[in-house]
């Protein structure tokens, strides 16, 4: 087992030096004039405005917390599959019960659109947009 | 070799919990936090709990911490806000930290020890299934029931100020 994290260790620790070996051997080979032009935040070619804390949108939180869940019902899952042969027939109705509960959570979430990133709800629903409105009515009715 | 890894991970925990509670931003604290994550997935190693090392990782890593980094960045005016700019209540605080140092050092030396043969133990992540489907189903179970509780509750707080 330690051979195998050490592995991963390796890894970790080639990763870092690789990353930090070209900034270093930048650093000692390339000529260093800097100017305010030359420092100033590129921003595709257009001057940056404002600050960069911006407020984000709140369904990036939404969206984190659902996965968070899901992500926990993933950790529960590799200890099941590992013994699968073993306990056979059992193992799948157990496990079946543990996804089917969880599965009436993802259908919440998606029945009240929290898995929308933009809400349907439309004021005016006139014209081109009247199908929106109707949707937006029937999930705030729901 | 491992006495030297231990040493090396048992310090970048430490430093950068020191880091998370002495950065002056709060950016640079959750960042820190990566860190203490990722050096108690080595301590989890080091005890041989392959099983839970790997849940820190995918969990902690990736999950609680992209959810504090997100709740850092929703926050408006952020740097506007005395809170990320200095501690608060230092005192008591010390206080709490000096206690629990001292009752975790008294636990650590008055307790047996039981000393284990120094052999590498088989993988757990096998005998955490067979434990969880066979003698522990009643708690999985309920597990699942708690996740989706918490699915549930979590959503309807962060919607309230849409709907409403």
């Amino acid at each position: 087992m330690y051979r195998d994290f050490g592995t991963i260790l390796f890894l970790v620790f080639m990763g870092i030096v690789l990353i930090y070996a070209p900034l270093v051997i930048q650093k000692l080979l390339a000529p260093n004039d800097p100017n305010a032009d030359k420092l100033a935040t590129y921003e595709c070619g257009e001057e940056s405005e404002g600050s960069a804390w911006v407020q984000f949108n709140i369904r990036f939180y939404v969206v984190a917390l659902i996965f968070l869940i899901f992500d926990v019902e993933v950790v529960f899952l590799f200890p099941w599959a590992v013994v699968f042969n073993e306990l056979g027939l059992l193992a799948f109705v157990e496990m079946g019960i543990f996804l089917l509960i969880l599965m009436l959570g993802l259908a919440y979430v998606w029945r009240r659109s929290d898995l929308d990133w933009v809400k349907y709800n439309v004021k005016y629903g006139r014209g081109r947009y009247s199908n929106l409105y109707k949707k937006s009515q029937t999930i705030k009715g729901s | 070799m491992a006495d030297i890894v231990f040493w090396f991970v048992a310090f970048i925990t430490v430093f950068s919990a020191g880091m998370v509670v002495t950065s002056k931003s709060l950016l640079y604290s959750a960042y820190s936090l990566l860190f203490t994550f990722l050096g108690v997935t080595g301590l989890y190693i080091f005890l041989w709990a392959d099983f839970l090392a790997v849940v820190q990782v995918v969990v902690y890593i990736g999950g609680i911490l992209v959810l504090i980094i997100f709740g850092i960045m929703l926050t408006n005016k952020i740097t506007s806000v005395n809170i990320s700019h200095s501690s608060m209540q230092k005192g008591v605080g010390a206080v709490v930290a000096i206690g629990f140092i001292a009752s975790l050092g008294y636990m650590a030396i008055s307790s047996p020890w039981l000393q284990a043969a120094n052999t590498e133990p088989a993988e757990t992540t096998a005998s955490i299934g067979r434990l969880l489907l066979m003698d522990y189903l009643l708690p999985f179970e309920v597990a699942s029931l708690l996740l989706l509780g918490a699915l549930i509750g979590a959503t309807t707080l962060s919607r309230k100020d849409e709907d409403g």
